[in-house]
């Protein structure tokens, strides 16, 4: 390798050492991403059930107060 | 506080004289692994880096045999609720078991040393005996407060056999690695020189930052 | 309505937040990723438009960018999580240990990503998958190794009250681990062999530039991912505590909560608290 000085590098080179600088790089690319995707899963999840707890919310609406302690004891609502 | 320790000391080393729980299975341990190292290798005698790390790898296994069984008494017997309750400084069951541990390693060594040096060392070991118990003693406090450290923590928990050493063993690398170094050029067959002083400065920092460390968390651990 | 009264299970965030929660770690979030990609973008086209190429490794060098900054910021955050964990211990708000837990947590991720990069790096400059003479890997590997113990010892642990403390103390003992292992294995390859992947002192002035782009491009992207997961846990906490509320708090559904290695946060005490001093 020469010891010149190259100011700008418009592309990847394709020889081997472009295939492991890209491996290394996709690594980062793979971490963040697969990161994203499982808080993506447990976003889902959160608004899932938030739509039941709203849901829950609006059926106790009717008869009394929503913090009508011992009213109805719901079986879904405790999931683990 | 000094008589406090004076005391647990006191009941711990009675303790271990009179059921012979840690010691003996220490020793005995080092021993048979030297044996094992001798099939395992296929050789009768090592010298200068091999012979370091025999040593050393043996010593910290045999170590950590100690350092599992150093609470179990306690959490299975209710020593931890007749400690608290004693209006002492709670430290002082650390620095007790800690010198407990260091206890058991020295006489560890005491036998596990010339079993080396009759089974697997080629170099004689006379003139580095000093040097040798040096670096062995620098060694031995880092482990002992690691050691007791990692035991506090393990033992009340579910897969205390298991954690115990899972921590220990990373925790305790520093101390392979100055100790190991140090004392290879002890058992050089060709020019054997005295340890390296970076060595022993680094088994020094690591006994004086881990045993600060030990001693300001161990009281979180004995709360409840 | 004063601050509550401190409730017996001894959630000790209460006293401090008399809202029920609001938005305890989502608030600067946006603003944190923006200036992550923000960073990291520069960060990437200095490595690939502006640095110049190494002498000695070429092109494969380029990796030095991504491999460095992943293995100081997670050693950072290692240290971190200790410092965290030593918070906990001083305050007894659980919301400190779970700061600490989340910085553990992802100082491991980012540690792995430093392992793997480094792998790659060895392999393409020397032919192998794993080399022993590159202290920060080995001593990354050892680093690795302890921090894989702490999810099973929370785990191991069922009390959280507990679990949370023997945690914290793990964390401020191996945090002070790291340095020191650091010291002691650099110490001990570098009396062997020379450095292989290189070391970060003498870069010139681009390389330099660049490199502290995208190590700030990564420490940002380490906070920006912490702060999200834990506006991520906080959240499924409220929900949580929602859900006990509309059931009723019935006893049967705080001890139906599975045994976890995760702290999680306990808002249900803050809001019946609140819902309690409330007219009505």
């Amino acid at each position: 390798m020469g010891a010149a000085l190259i100011a700008e590098l418009p592309a990847l080179p394709l020889h081997t050492a472009g295939k492991y600088v890209a491996a290394a790089y996709v690594v980062l690319f793979a971490l963040v991403l697969i990161y994203v995707s499982i808080m993506a899963v447990r976003m889902s999840r959160i608004e899932r059930e938030l739509a039941e707890l709203l849901q829950d919310a609006e059926s106790h609406a009717d008869p009394a107060g929503p913090a009508s302690a011992e009213d109805v004891r719901r079986p879904e609502s405790t999931p683990a | 506080m000094r008589r406090t320790v004076a005391a647990l000391l006191r009941k711990e080393l009675l303790v271990e004289l009179r059921t012979l729980e840690s010691v003996p299975g220490m020793s005995l341990f080092a021993v048979t692994t030297f044996v094992v190292f001798h099939f395992a290798l296929n050789r009768s005698s090592v010298e200068g880096d091999l012979a370091s790390g025999i040593l050393w790898v043996t010593l910290l296994f045999a170590a950590i045999l100690g350092v599992n069984r150093l609470f179990v008494a306690d959490a299975d017997q209710g020593g931890f609720d007749g400690f608290l309750l004693a209006p002492v400084d709670r430290s002082a069951m650390l620095v007790a078991k800690a010198l407990t541990l260091l206890a058991y390693l020295v006489v560890l060594e005491l036998v596990a040393v010339p079993a080396f040096a009759l089974l697997l060392l080629g170099p004689p070991l006379g003139g580095a005996m000093p040097d040798l118990v040096g670096v062995l003693l620098l060694g031995d406090l880092g482990v002992a407060a690691v050691g007791t450290l990692v035991a506090a923590l393990a033992v009340r928990t579910r897969a205390r056999d298991l954690l115990g050493p899972l921590l220990a063993l990373p925790l305790l690398v520093p101390i392979v690695i100055g100790g190991a170094r140090a004392t290879s050029p002890l058992f050089a067959l060709a020019h054997p020189a005295g340890p390296a002083a970076r060595w022993l400065l680094t088994l020094g920092l690591y006994d004086l930052v881990f045993g600060l460390i030990a001693y300001a968390v161990f009281d979180f651990l004995l709360e409840d | 309505m004063s601050s509550p009264s401190r409730p017996a299970s001894g959630a000790a965030e209460t006293s401090q937040r008399p809202r029920g929660g609001g938005a305890l770690y989502g608030s600067g979030l946006r603003t944190l990723s923006i200036a992550t990609v923000a960073v990291m973008t520069l960060g990437l086209a200095l490595v690939f438009f502006y640095a110049p190429l190494e002498a000695e490794q070429g092109f494969l060098q380029k990796i030095f960018y991504v491999h460095v900054p992943l293995a100081i910021v997670a050693l950072g955050g290692f240290v971190i999580g200790g410092l965290l964990a030593i918070q906990h211990l001083r305050t007894r708000d659980p919301r400190w240990d779970m700061r600490s837990y989340v910085a553990i947590h992802m100082s491991l991720i980012f540690g792995v990503g430093a392992l793997i990069t480094g792998s790659i790096w060895a392999k393409g400059s020397w032919g192998h998958w794993w080399v022993w003479n590159e202290p920060t890997l080995v001593s990354f590997l050892i680093v690795f190794l302890l921090y894989a113990t702490y999810q099973p010892l929370r785990f191991a642990i069922e009390d959280p009250e507990r679990q949370a403390r023997y945690a914290s103390v793990f964390a401020i003992t191996a945090g002070a681990f790291v340095p020191m292992n650091f010291i002691a294995v650099r110490l001990s390859t570098a009396y062997l062999h020379p450095r292989v992947l290189g070391g970060t002192s003498s870069l010139p002035g681009s390389m330099a530039l660049t490199f502290m782009v995208c190590l700030a491009g990564i420490a940002l992207l380490f906070a920006t991912l912490c702060k999200y997961e834990l506006t991520a846990k906080h959240t499924r906490a409220q929900v949580r505590a929602l859900r006990r509320r509309l059931a009723g708090e019935s006893a049967t559904t705080q001890a139906r909560r599975p045994r976890s290695a995760a702290p999680t946060l306990n808002p249900a005490a803050t809001m019946s608290a609140r819902a309690a001093g409330r007219p009505g």
